[in-house]
């Protein structure tokens, strides 16, 4: 028996199954499940540049012969959604499975959705696990399905699923042998005579899944008292279990397509059956949609946010009582580290008084304040399109200027063909390209332009400023944003220049990169500081204002030394101690 | 001490305190006694300095990976403010200890927001231990390991035999650090249990 977190189980199970390929690009909560199986035996893994790219291979791997695992948050099916509809027509040859892990209550994400609507629009059977051995049992079972039925399968996890550390009683590395890949464009080229050839198999085959679910062993009727049945699935299973342990429950392990005959039985098997839903309406929209009636909670659960065993009791008997938080707290949201190089850019932004459209990552933190400085966040790749957008709408009129802010990562996942669409329509704007050389908020994972791959193969790093030259733009500098009067300058040109796009290229290892940042010996407060809060006005974890008299201190044992309040001092009160760290 | 049928302990402090390292060795330490066990976590966005929470419920049979309001048996917090921030997860007559100290989040720092007025005294009133941790760490022979001595504290409250804490620290800190860590895992203990 090992403690597993759901993304290592799921690991596991692929590795079992003899899945020889893995392919994805980390969001969280999934990131973890491919880092897993890179360090498994004989296996082959690689991050992508995104998600589409990665099932794309994916699916040539697996029309090659391999088994693979394609990895990626609930947003990032968004942008594999293209290839995966489709290869529901085309099928598989090596068993395919895609790893779709939802964020319900949004912890790490910017929308709430649930994967399963794309199973259910994708006609993709997809497993719902309640814990890790689930995902680790399903996840096994996926390979040799997604072969019977011809079609991908898809895993649906969320974050107390992947990040829940449950037992695994884990099992033998199958022996699987690549499949032989013959030619067959009836099969794998998607033009319409033959997608419409393939539309026929899918709806044979949707029928066939539909008696297979019946008899799945994964959906499975826990008969207890009778007067409440519970319908549900993943973790929600849990807190179900611990809110009415005396209830009978029907656990979903497929939630698409369901078991119609197995709902009906366990509906009529109970007085009140309930089906309990987190954070979207899937499972309950699809089950009234097979016409099986559902029972209300007296009092409703809520519909956005995690549920819980508590939610539960509530929704049936709302006066449990508990201990009130403690009021007036001082909120801790996360914040950009201490010596964090995308400060200053922006600090500065902020003082040009621009509109900044922002993009994901840890510099998605600089539209807290004190920087307060973003105006949009949306999606991946989305700062340097939303700001073409901006500049349409304006036009020729008077207005702020517009930049678009974009980390390195998310600039390869999806900011190219962006940055491409500006300058092939002729677009105006300033792109910051926020090049820390790494993937920071996911847990600083490779990607191409830092030239670092999953596995520690050799290759080569993404020479930025010559791909934005090559793609048409001009006007590119490359700036140090821990240098405040460079960062200034290059702002200022780049913000003259109305009539023309410019990209600037900001480069500065992350603080939290071992590798290759180098901490400097710490900053303090001397005596001349006048309490003009200049610094204080950085946001930087290692400055404190006194609350009594304005000054500011910094605590050396945060401070990296990185020197950028130094800089914004204008009487000369921030010194570097002597000497090293 | 008897084993109840389920106990959960909610962990609470500020991203890269070590609460997950401390969490994992609570799980190991259940999972030796011969108990069920499930840890959740949070990864992501909220380790960027802001608030964190891991829970480890632990038993003869565990659902729930997750603590509502009202039923953690054990607050074991990292910092007084976090301490406070999750108080109402505690149920009645759960215990807590509580590391001593306080870390200024940002809107604090920026002078836009004020900590709370002695929260030594309101933790009081509910109980709570508060542990010198970082003190005692450094005693110990390691500034690390003040995350160890706090589960030296929630240890006392825990029907664990030592030697299994002990077996399993000696299994998951850095070989050199294993005597400091199992002198602060002690040091932890004896204030709460002179």
């Amino acid at each position: 028996m090992e403690l597993l977190s759901g993304n290592e189980a799921i690991a596991q199970g692929a590795w079992e199954a003899g899945c020889g390929i893995g392919v994805g690009y980390p969001g969280t909560p999934s990131t973890e499940t491919l880092e897993a199986f890179a360090k498994k035996e004989a296996v082959y893994a690689e991050w992508c540049p995104n998600e589409k790219v990665a099932l794309e291979v994916g699916v040539g791997a697996s029309a090659a012969g391999s088994r693979v695992l394609a990895t990626m948050k609930h947003v990032g099916v968004n942008v594999a959604a293209d290839p995966l509809f489709t290869a529901a027509y085309t099928g598989v040859n090596g068993g395919l499975v895609l790893l779709a892990a939802d964020d319900p209550g949004m912890h790490s994400s910017q929308n709430e959705q649930d994967s399963r609507y794309y199973a259910l629009a994708a006609h993709v059977p997809v497993f719902d696990p309640s814990d890790s051995q689930e995902a680790h049992d399903f996840t096994k079972a996926a390979y040799a399905l997604s072969e019977e039925f011809d079609t991908p399968f898809m895993i649906r996890s969320t974050v107390r699923i992947s990040h829940a550390k449950t037992p695994v009683n884990t099992g033998e590395k199958e022996n699987y042998q690549p499949k032989v890949y013959e030619k067959d464009p009836t099969k794998w080229v998607m033009m319409p005579a033959y997608a419409k050839l393939r539309r026929v198999e899918l709806d044979k085959r949707d029928a066939a899944l539909s008696s297979w679910v019946e008899e799945c062993p994964f959906n499975i009727i826990e008969q207890r008292e009778t007067s409440k049945g519970f319908i549900c699935s993943g973790a929600v299973y849990q807190y179900v279990r611990d809110a009415f342990p005396e209830a009978s429950v029907l656990k979903l392990g497929v939630t698409w397509p369901l078991p119609k005959q197995k709902l009906e039985s366990f509906a009529n098997m109970v007085e009140d059956v309930y089906c309990i839903d987190e954070a979207s309406q899937y499972l309950s929209s699809q089950i009234l949609a097979l016409g099986i009636e559902l029972s209300q909670t007296p009092h409703p659960l809520p519909a956005a946010g995690e549920l819980s065993s508590r939610a539960l009791r509530l929704a049936f008997d709302d006066t449990e009582a508990t201990t009130e938080p403690e009021a007036k707290l001082p909120a801790r949201p996360p914040a950009l580290c201490a010596g964090c190089p995308h400060r200053l850019v922006f600090k500065e932004l902020a003082r040009a008084k621009c509109i900044i459209t922002g993009d994901i990552g840890c510099y998605t933190l600089g539209a807290l304040p004190p920087l307060a400085a973003m105006d949009t966040t949306v999606c991946m790749g989305a700062s340097i399109s939303m700001a073409h957008g901006f500049e349409l709408s304006y036009g020729e009129s008077e207005h702020a200027p517009v930049v678009a802010v974009i980390g390195d990562s998310t600039f390869a996942h999806s900011g190219i063909t962006s940055l491409l669409n500006t300058v092939y329509n002729q677009g105006v704007g300033t792109v910051c390209i926020l090049d820390n050389r790494t993937t920071g908020m996911t847990g600083h994972q490779g990607n191409p332009v830092n030239g670092k791959t999953l596995q520690g193969r050799q290759t080569r790093e993404l020479n930025l400023e010559e791909l934005v030259k090559a793609l048409g733009v001009e006007d590119v500098a490359t700036v140090n944003p821990n240098d405040m009067k460079a960062t200034r300058q290059a702002i200022k040109q780049a913000l003259e220049a109305k009539d023309r796009l410019s990209v600037i290229v900001f480069r500065s290892p992350c603080v939290l990169l071992r590798d290759s940042f180098v901490a400097q010996a710490p900053y303090y407060v001397n005596g001349n500081c006048t309490a003009c809060g200049s610094c204080i006005s950085l946001g930087c974890p290692a400055i404190e204002k006194n609350p009594a008299d304005g000054t500011a201190s910094i605590e050396a044992s945060m401070c990296v030394g990185c020197g950028q309040c130094s800089q914004y001092c204008a009487f000369e009160a921030i010194t570097q101690s002597e000497g090293g760290r | 001490m008897t084993m109840p049928s389920i106990m959960r302990v909610l962990l609470a402090g500020v991203g890269g305190q070590g609460t997950i390292l401390a969490a994992d060795l609570l799980a190991k330490t259940a999972i030796a006694s011969g108990l069920e066990v499930k840890l959740s976590e949070i990864h992501g966005m909220s380790q960027r300095g802001g608030s964190v929470t891991t829970v480890v419920n632990m038993g003869e049979s565990v659902h729930s990976m997750v603590i509502s309001e009202g039923e953690a048996d054990y607050l074991l917090a990292f910092e007084t403010t976090e301490a406070l921030r999750n108080i109402h997860f505690l149920k009645p007559g759960g215990k807590i200890y509580v590391n001593d100290i306080q870390i200024s989040p940002l809107p604090v720092l920026t002078g836009k927001a004020l900590m709370p007025s002695n929260p030594q005294m309101r933790l009081e009133q509910y109980g709570a231990h508060l542990i010198p941790a970082q003190d005692l760490a450094l005693q110990a022979g390691s500034a690390k390991s003040a995350n160890v001595v706090l589960l030296g504290a929630l240890s006392t409250g825990l029907p664990f035999a030592d030697d299994v804490w002990e077996e399993q620290i000696r299994l998951k800190v850095p070989p050199k650090t294993i005597d400091a860590n199992l002198e602060a895992f002690r040091l932890g203990r004896s204030c709460v249990q002179p």
